[in-house]
């Protein structure tokens, strides 16, 4: 593959503020941005990551063509200008790419470094890369390899072991204002994965029952059913805030949902009990002058986050460790990537058959004494020319256009490679 | 005897600090060995305490509770075993360190007081003195755990509301539970409070003649006896919880010092005594 390159494009919580993010939020699934992704011309495989904090994509490039304008238009549509974009917008290519890939899979680039739930991400949106279609034989051994650092860096460092997600930090805080959270009373607003994830962790500390607000109640009813709780529709929500404890708020509405004076309201009746709400929203649910409330306590995404600073120190001395796992898998990584082009496997080839007819032939003159100067001269350019023989339709295989026009020089750089044995095992296999 | 009683006192103030020191590394290396050793010093403290109290009593012929240093000791002790009987029946995280180092102060303020034995004067002369002094001082005890808890829960309350997460944070037990504390405090404290109060008022009947004679002592003992009195009802009829609760607590302990030593210092009256 001369001259293809790998390209990573994105951005994430760090470079770019909630309010562009949200414009690309790819909220309706995988399919459709995977199959338009698939049209861009120049674009031979692709891979399209969509979490909360990120949005990340993977494109392995045709040689020689510029797609970069392209895919950013892609991302952020009409609605951001380009030169915005850039602004926001990271870009790395080739080895920057595969370490910041890595870097990701590994929980290192994440908002709470050593949560787990990426690599799950990371897993899921792969498989829908690949049920479309949209990866090829680099990107398939590029993932694999990724989630393999994974593992490797949660197993040999300790960066998992406190590693706390989101949700783990509002359990964290919960607990911090109620102690034992047995029998607190749970709300979730909108049904998100994000609140269904904080309501599991909440539930696995003994809260007592969860309640479900949606608006539509059919999807309120199936995650009621899930926790063994009960739905209730928007209009219910401040009547439902004098039972309950914690409320985690997620609807994708574009206003607030719950005022101050809804909760001041409700305040007397709550006979001062306290209130935690989190808010997970983007954009807010939750009006923040909550907070000003006695007895109420209002933590959105962003506090989150903060809280789980507070364990930031011990992790960041895991994450040294794992940046530098991270940067040796990438190294291995490049190594093998190298393997996988055209030129270096043509000299692998021939120095593998040089070597065999070299050892071959010494060994056989060695048994015989008797051939004198120009005779071994004649043997020895024999045998060069057997080898070069052989090595000729394999060679002008591998240098051949293919028929289609499409560059598949990668697999048959990967059938050579397998056939001749050429990968001496260092990438794991 | 005096000498006798001289050393209790000095092993109280040296136990007392070593476990006052053994909390404090505790609350820094949260190691849950220290924190069992340092309980197990407290009880010994607090035994050491009681010891004294008793060598006092056969010391000055009375209930050791008349003096500025007799009544503080007494509150170090009631403190000591209040903070010990309710960490009987519940955690609260760290909260020792707060209650020790009080504990210590207070032991440490009774050490500067003068220890000299005062005759006791004729009114006092009554088996009321130890039903009134001590009911009214074990009310005190339980009145500074709830001031302890107070200012944890503000401290704790601070944190999580401006959402900066300083190094007490991880150290400091929940709202809820500094909360309960609060509550079961002021209940048992305040039930105490009136039946000192109440002793006495039959007490000075006896002793005077009249229920009340609004001494400066009795004032301030009824003013203290209000802002609980408020405080509670408030708590149990409207919810008067979480911060205002614990600002409520730590006004009222103010109220129990001026009432301790305020009064005594700067108002004087019947019930100030040798001290």
């Amino acid at each position: 593959m001369p001259g293809e390159k790998i390209l990573l494009l994105g951005v994430n919580h760090k470079t770019t503020p909630i309010e562009i993010r949200e414009k690309m939020a790819l909220s309706d699934g995988y399919e459709e941005p995977l199959t338009a992704l698939k049209k861009i011309p120049g674009c031979r495989e692709c891979y399209l990551l969509s979490t909360c904090n990120r949005v990340e994509l993977l494109v392995v490039v045709e040689p020689h063509v510029e797609v970069e304008e392209e895919i950013i238009t892609f991302l952020f549509g009409a609605r951001v200008s380009p030169e915005e974009c850039r602004q926001y917008l990271y870009i790395h290519y080739d080895e920057d790419a595969v370490h910041h890939l890595f870097m990701v899979a590994a929980s290192l680039d994440s908002m709470v470094v050593g949560e787990a739930q990426i690599l799950g991400q990371l897993k899921e949106a792969y498989r829908y890369a690949a049920q479309f279609d949209c990866t090829g034989p680099l990107l398939n051994k590029f993932l694999h390899k990724s989630f393999s650092v994974a593992k490797r860096v949660r197993t040999e460092t300790g960066i998992g072991s406190s590693a706390v997600s989101i949700s783990y930090a509002a359990v964290q805080l919960a607990e911090k204002i109620f102690g034992n959270l047995r029998g607190k009373k749970v709300m979730l607003i909108g049904a998100g994965e994000m609140a269904e994830l904080a309501a599991e962790h909440l539930v696995g500390q003994g809260v007592a029952s969860v309640v479900v607000a949606n608006r539509t109640l059919e999807r309120a009813l199936d995650l009621a059913k899930k926790f063994n709780g009960s739905a209730v529709s928007m209009d219910e929500l401040v009547q439902q805030l004098e039972q309950v404890d914690i409320v985690i708020s997620s609807t994708g509405a574009t206003g607030l949902i719950i005022h101050k004076q809804d909760v001041k309201s409700v305040m007397r009746a709550r006979r001062n009990k306290p209130i935690f709400f989190i808010d997970i929203a983007v954009p807010r649910d939750l009006d923040p002058k909550l907070i000003d409330i006695d007895n109420v306590y209002l933590y959105d995404i962003d506090d989150l986050s903060s809280v789980v600073e507070i364990n930031k120190y011990e992790r960041d001395k895991e994450a040294v460790k794992a940046v530098r796992i991270v940067d040796e898998e990438t190294l291995k990584f490049r190594k093998w990537y190298q393997g996988m082009a055209v030129t270096p496997t043509i000299r692998d080839l021939r120095a593998k058959v040089d070597a065999i007819s070299r050892l071959e032939l010494d060994r056989s003159l060695a048994r015989m004494p008797h051939v004198n100067g120009a005779d071994r001269k004649a043997l020895e350019k024999m045998v060069g020319a057997i080898s070069s023989r052989i090595l000729h339709d394999p060679l002008n295989y591998l240098k051949s256009e293919s028929c289609t026009g499409r560059d598949n020089s990668d697999m048959k750089v990967e059938i050579i490679r397998s056939l001749f044995r050429l990968d001496n095992g260092d990438d794991g296999k | 005897m005096n000498e006798i009683s001289d050393l209790l006192f000095l092993s109280v103030l040296g136990v007392t600090f070593i476990a006052g020191a053994a909390y404090l590394v505790f609350f820094f290396s949260q190691n849950i060995q220290v924190r069992k050793i340092a309980r197990m010093i407290l009880v010994v403290s607090g035994i050491l305490q009681t010891l004294y109290i008793v060598s006092r009593y056969m010391l000055v012929g009375h209930t050791p509770i008349t003096s500025q240093h007799e009544a503080v000791v007494f509150f170090a002790w009631s403190t000591t075993w209040a903070y010990l009987s309710f960490r009987w029946r519940y955690t609260v995280k760290n909260f020792g360190t707060l209650v020790t180092i009080l504990i210590f102060s207070l032991l440490l303020i009774s050490s500067v007081s003068s220890r000299d034995i005062t005759p006791l004067v004729p009114a006092l002369q009554s088996w009321w003195l130890p039903v009134h002094a001590g009911v009214s001082i074990i009310a005190y005890g339980f009145l500074s755990l709830a001031f302890c808890g107070g200012i944890m829960y503000l401290l704790q309350e601070r944190e999580l509301k401006s959402k900066r997460f300083g190094y007490f944070f991880s150290r400091f037990p929940s709202l809820e539970s500094l909360d309960q504390l609060n509550s079961h405090c002021l209940t048992t404290g305040f039930v105490f409070l009136t039946l000192g109060i109440v002793t006495g008022s039959i007490w000075a009947r006896q002793a005077w003649g009249t229920y009340w004679q609004w001494d400066p002592k009795e004032t301030w003992s009824l003013i203290t006896w209000f802002i609980y009195l408020v405080q509670i009802h408030q708590r149990f009829t409207v919810g008067w919880r979480g911060k205002r609760g614990a600002v409520m607590a730590i006004v009222g302990f103010a109220a129990v010092i001026f009432t301790l030593w305020g009064v005594t210092y700067l108002l004087g009256g019947a019930h100030s005594y040798a001290g």
